[in-house]
Formats: C-alpha cells, sequence, structure tokens
C-alpha cells in the first residue's frame, strides 16, 4: 500500500501536505523560543542548554533533541524529495506554452517552487551557521547563542540571508497551509474563510516573529 | 465586425505547428464564435485552402466537443463552452489569439483538434455504475437526501470538454476527476465501486501524464460549468478514505 501511496501524485502531495505540517509547528515552536533574546544571555542561553535536557531523567542529555532532529530530517528530505518529483511531472504534462499569454497564471506555483528552493538553501545556510559553525562569522561558541545570533545579525549579508528566507517562508506558509488543508481534504466551502485565515494568521505571525531577531540585533535592542 | 484572427495551424500530429494570420470581414456581433470560423472557413474553400481544423458537436454547450483557447482563455473569455460565446463579447478590429487546448496527454491531431480519448479511458477506469441494465427502477425506492443529490448534480454537470486541463498550468486532469468521482461517490447507487472508482481513476489519470494540483485554481476559473475547486478537495478526501479502507 506504501507503494501504491507513493507512486500516485495524490500520494505525493499527501506526503508533502504531512511533512509541511510537522515542520510549519516545529517553526511556531522555533520562533517563540526565538524571541528568548529580547530576555537577554542568561534567558535564551539556559533555553538552549533546556533543549539538550528536555525529557530527561527519562531521556539521556540530548536524545529528545536528536529526536526532533530526525523528524525534520526526515520531513525535510519527504517534502523536497516529492516537491521535486511533482513539479516534474506537472512540467512534463504541459510542454508547449501558449502563445498569447495571460500574466498571473501560475502565481502561487511559481512562488511554491521558488520559495521551496530559497528555503532549501536557506536550512543548509542557517545549520551550516549557527548549528555547526562552520560558515559563522564570529568566534562561534557551542551553547552561546546569545552572542552567536548577534555575530551573525552584524553582517550585511547575514541579514539579508535571513530575511529574504524569512519573508519567502511566509509566502510559502500563506499559499502552504490552505493547500495542505485541500490535500488533506478537509478544505470545503463553508470552512475556506477559517483557513485562508488561520493560513495567513500563521504566515504573518511567523514572518515577524523570526524577522524580530534581527531587527533587534539592527537595531541595538539586543547587544 | 472586421477581425484579424491568428491561428494555430498543424498539419497532423508530427508536424511543426504555427500561427497564421487571417483578416475577416462582416461578422455579425450575433454569430457565435463557432460561426465566425465558419465564414472563415468558407473563404479558404473558395479560395483552395485547407480549412481550419476545429472540434464541435451540439453547439448548444452540453456535450462539450468543442475546445478552443481564445486570448489565452480556454473557451473564451466569458465563462460558457466556445460554442455559446458570442462575437458581441468582441470589439470591431479585434486581433483575436487561437490555440488548441495545450497539454501532453491531448496531443493535437491538426490545427485546433486534439486527442482526448486520455478522459474516454479515466471514465472507463471507473466512471460508472455496475447494474443490470432494462427497464429503469422506481426511484422512489432508493431515497437520496436532498443535499447529496444537489451536490451530485452539481458534479453530473460536467460535460468533459477538457477546459480544466487546458488553463491548469501543470496541464492536470482534477476537477474532470473529481467531477466524475463525486457525481458517482456520494450516491446510494455508486455506493459499491465507492473506493476502486476513486483509486483505479486516479491511477488512470496519472497514467495518462496528466500534472498534479498545485490549487491555483485556474481549472475552477475555465470551467464552464462552474466545477467548484472544492471538488478537488472532495476527492482527495475520497482517495485517502479509500486507502485506509483498501489498506484494512
Ligand atoms: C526544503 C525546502 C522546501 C521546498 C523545496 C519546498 C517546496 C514546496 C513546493 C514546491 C510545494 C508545492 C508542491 C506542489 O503542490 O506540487 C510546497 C508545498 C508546501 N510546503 Fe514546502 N518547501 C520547503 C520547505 C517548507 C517548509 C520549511 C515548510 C513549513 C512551513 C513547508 C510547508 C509546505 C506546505 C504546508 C505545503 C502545502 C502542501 C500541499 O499543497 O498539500 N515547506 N513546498
Ligand atoms: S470540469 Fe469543467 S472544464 Fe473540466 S472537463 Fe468538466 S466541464 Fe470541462
Ligand atoms: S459544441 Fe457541444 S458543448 Fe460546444
Amino acid at each position: 500500500m506504501t507503494r501504491t501511496i507513493w507512486d500516485s501524485s495524490l500520494g505525493k502531495k499527501t506526503v508533502m501536505a504531512v511533512s509541511g505540517i510537522v515542520m510549519l509547528l516545529y517553526l511556531v515552536a522555533h520562533m517563540i523560543g526565538n524571541l528568548k533574546i529580547f530576555f537577554g544571555p542568561e534567558e535564551i542561553n539556559h533555553y538552549a542548554h533546556w533543549l539538550r535536557t528536555m525529557g530527561g531523567p527519562v531521556l539521556h542529555y540530548e536524545w529528545a533533541l536528536w529526536l526532533v532532529r530526525i523528524v525534520l530530517v526526515v520531513a525535510v528530505v519527504a517534502h523536497a524529495t516529492s516537491a521535486y518529483q511533482l513539479s516534474r511531472r506537472d512540467i512534463r504534462a504541459r510542454p508547449s506554452k501558449y502563445v498569447h499569454k495571460k500574466p498571473s497564471a501560475s502565481y502561487a506555483t511559481r512562488t511554491m517552487r521558488w520559495g521551496g528552493i530559497i528555503l532549501g538553501l536557506f536550512i543548509v545556510w542557517h545549520i551550516l551557521d549557527l548549528t555547526t559553525g562552520t560558515v559563522h562569522p564570529g568566534g562561534y561558541e557551542h551553547l552561546h547563542p546569545y552572542q552567536n545570533i548577534i555575530d551573525t545579525f552584524s553582517t550585511w549579508y547575514g541579514n539579508v540571508i535571513y530575511i529574504v528566507a524569512v519573508v519567502a517562508l511566509g509566502f510559502h506558509v500563506q499559499h502552504g497551509f490552505w493547500s495542505a488543508a485541500q490535500t488533506l481534504g478537509v478544505g470545503s466551502r463553508s470552512r475556506d474563510r477559517v483557513l485562508k485565515t488561520v493560513g495567513t494568521a500563521l504566515a504573518v505571525l511567523l514572518t515577524l516573529g523570526f524577522v524580530a531577531v534581527p531587527v533587534g540585533v539592527m537595531t541595538g535592542l539586543v547587544s | 465586425m472586421k477581425l484579424t484572427l491568428r491561428v494555430w495551424r498543424q498539419k497532423n500530429a508530427d508536424a511543426e505547428g504555427a500561427m497564421s494570420t487571417y483578416e475577416v470581414d462582416g461578422i455579425s456581433q450575433d454569430m457565435s464564435f463557432l460561426e465566425m470560423l465558419d465564414t472563415l472557413n468558407e473563404e479558404l474553400i473558395v479560395k483552395g485552402e485547407d480549412p481550419v481544423a476545429f472540434d464541435h458537436d451540439c453547439r448548444e454547450g452540453i456535450c462539450g466537443a468543442c475546445s478552443l483557447v481564445i486570448n489565452g482563455d480556454a473557451h473564451g473569455p466569458e465563462r460558457t463552452t466556445t460554442c455559446q460565446l458570442h462575437m458581441r463579447s468582441f470589439q470591431d478590429g479585434d486581433t483575436i489569439d487561437i490555440e488548441p487546448w495545450r497539454a501532453s496527454a491531448f496531443p493535437v491531431i491538426k490545427d485546433l483538434v486534439v486527442d482526448r480519448t486520455a478522459f474516454d479511458r479515466i471514465i472507463q477506469a471507473g466512471g460508472y455504475i455496475t447494474a443490470p441494465t432494462g427497464a429503469a427502477p422506481e426511484a422512489h425506492s432508493t431515497p437520496v437526501p436532498k443535499p447529496d443529490a444537489d451536490f451530485a448534480f452539481e458534479h453530473a454537470e460536467c460535460i468533459g470538454c477538457g477546459a480544466c486541463v487546458a488553463a491548469c498550468p501543470n496541464g492536470a486532469a482534477m476537477l474532470f476527476t473529481s467531477a466524475k468521482i463525486n457525481h458517482l461517490n456520494v450516491l446510494p447507487q455508486g455506493a459499491p465501486e465507492r473506493e476502486t472508482r476513486v483509486l483505479d481513476m486516479v491511477a488512470q489519470m496519472d497514467d495518462e501524464g496528466f500534472g498534479g494540483c498545485t490549487l491555483t485554481g485556474e481549472c475552477a476559473t475555465a470551467c464552464p460549468k462552474g466545477i467548484p475547486l472544492f471538488s478537488i478537495t472532495s476527492m482527495n478526501k475520497e482517495w485517502l478514505r479509500a486507502n485506509r479502507k483498501v489498506a484494512r
């Protein structure tokens, strides 16, 4: 049965929708956690430490964190793979364009594809910057996110990359949340207003919440 | 009215096609779009040229044979079929671009005529009910709740024209397939094949090389019968339900 689901275009869409919602839930938590930076270095550094001890004493140090990381990697890989395969199918299904072009015909599709590619690249860069420290501009120190974040957002490119990605995320969630509801069959005429409003609210909330951090550093509110 | 037409001409399935320009004069506002093309073809025949091939049958908006992408819109600027589109929707002196449905699952046969048998094969995969033929049964013996009857009727309006595929940036046949599935799946008469219908028709749709849905909504905007975009949501729900049922 797994095979038939993965082979079907509707099955791949279902994988996209479920993995998208998993990432969405994670991002809401991540955004809220990031806002701790506005309450000083102890608060956010302690939070970084808690992320490693959460689930204890049942779970060993970092086990819960690794569990979250594994779920996220599975979600990102599943999402990107089905996005790629579905997009390939879509492009193959419409090889020749109309001579008479209509503007805006595929606005949502195009923003989902380009937005998705931007997000995929950003995820790689973001991990190399603030998780492993590989491309970090300052002296990266493990478990000291306060200073690490300030260093990242003290470079112009750090700010540009991050803000572009967060805006792309806003657009992606705005169309994605509502789309996922249709894919999973929970949309309807009577629920449409609510679903569109929730999707837009989530998109705005995530964008503002994530953008607050670089803006805080740039304006000197966080230093 | 005097019009400039730019029409897709293609000798056969294997030939390269291109837009050709024609002038037509003496077009009345009351003519249908297809009558306007008839006028062009009469002139072409008199001149000894090959007339423009296009599909049509009932010319009253019920059979789904007519097609044509007119100025980038499937079935043209009004929400109706090309045969029910009238020249009053255009202005004297207009240039009108006329192209065939574009999708790899709908290859061009000649000029503006495309091969839509992929739709027939989707129907063959499950767009029917298994019932003994013979005299019609007593209608009142199978009660159907009013909301279900309305839902079925809304979807039964699909005439299988393929405008949804032509308008979709992904060449997807989701709206057509969902209309056909929902029409039967909601009714008691369609219940015995409820699961196999949706699974088989969706599988056939994929096999025919149609694209996937990215929920741009272009299909529902183009549909002359007003099949709603939520039709696809209902199909998705049926498909997920059928997979759960079959797994059990
Ligand atoms: C690896 C980076 C990503 C790529 C390449 C990507 C790509 C895409 C594409 C192309 C689509 C539309 C696909 C289609 O309908 O055919 C899509 C839909 C979606 N994306 Fe992403 N995306 C990425 C990251 C994310 C993230 C971080 C989230 C979390 C908020 C997310 C949530 C969604 C949702 C909810 C949908 C709607 C699924 C549906 O239509 O049912 N995506 N993504
Ligand atoms: S859903 Fe609408 S556009 Fe598509 S085939 Fe049916 S009637 Fe035509
Ligand atoms: S010719 Fe029958 S619907 Fe247009």
